[in-house]
């Protein structure tokens, strides 16, 4: 019984992961690939390790699943957010059906200042408008 | 259970196959550093099921080494291409 359902686990674990492949290779752009990858391939170490600790049935191979588990859960955002962040600032192009980027208008990417939209008048002055064509290679197609 | 074990490895290398594409047609540097982010977490995941199939616990801490190591990759290339010199993709 237990083999049942640790082949179940096994096996989804690894349809979740072949999953992220597939979205790693197909999806248009940077941002979308990182979705596919990041979701997906910690949900399918997730299910892993659920089937890992089912097969042991011991106290410490659980706690070290539950430890790759929350280690995984934690840092998975945050190196996708780094890599998105280091991406867009380098100047990956953006699929052209994005719906939306609200970076583009208040990100300079000259002077990589960020404008809130909160800013008073003579605070606006002191910020050079946007006078160069962006880095950014293509954005949304009109 | 030898054949689950089986057809797992097989689809967890597929999935591996597959992420080396990507990170050899990568057309930027970040791609590629996404794909060689996913390398180590199909690992962990080939590393949990070589534990199951040869029943042996102690390999459960190579895949914590592997996920660890991934992270402090994944923030070390982040940080190289934000303040990294002139790039050549």
């Amino acid at each position: 019984m237990t083999d049942v359902i640790i082949s179940i686990f096994m096996l989804s674990s690894a349809l979740f992961v072949l999953l992220a492949a597939i979205g790693i290779l197909r999806l248009p752009d940077l941002y979308t690939r990182m979705h596919a990858s990041t979701k997906a391939g910690a949900l399918g170490i997730m299910l892993m390790m659920v089937a890992v600790a089912l097969h042991f049935l011991s106290l410490v191979v659980l706690a070290k699943a539950l430890a790759i588990v929350l280690f995984i859960f934690m840092t998975a955002p945050v190196a996708a957010h780094a890599i998105g962040r280091a991406g867009y600032f380098v100047g990956v192009p953006v699929w052209a059906k994005t719906v939306k980027d609200e970076l583009y208008d208040n990100y300079d990417p000259d002077t990589h200042r960020l404008r809130s939209g909160l800013e008073t008048e003579e605070e606006l002055e002191k910020m050079p408008i946007k006078a160069k064509p962006r880095i950014r290679l293509n954005t949304k197609k009109k | 259970m030898e054949t689950v074990t089986t057809i797992t490895f097989a689809i967890l290398m597929l999935a591996l196959v597959i992420t080396f594409i990507r990170l050899l047609i990568g057309p930027t540097l970040p791609d590629r550093v996404v794909a060689l982010e996913l390398i180590p977490s199909i690992l962990v995941s080939i590393i949990g099921v070589y534990a199951i199939f040869h029943d042996s616990s102690s390999f459960i801490d190579v895949s914590i080494v592997v996920a660890l190591v991934s992270f402090l990759a994944a923030i070390g290339f982040a940080r190289f291409l934000e303040r990294g010199g002139p790039r050549n993709d």
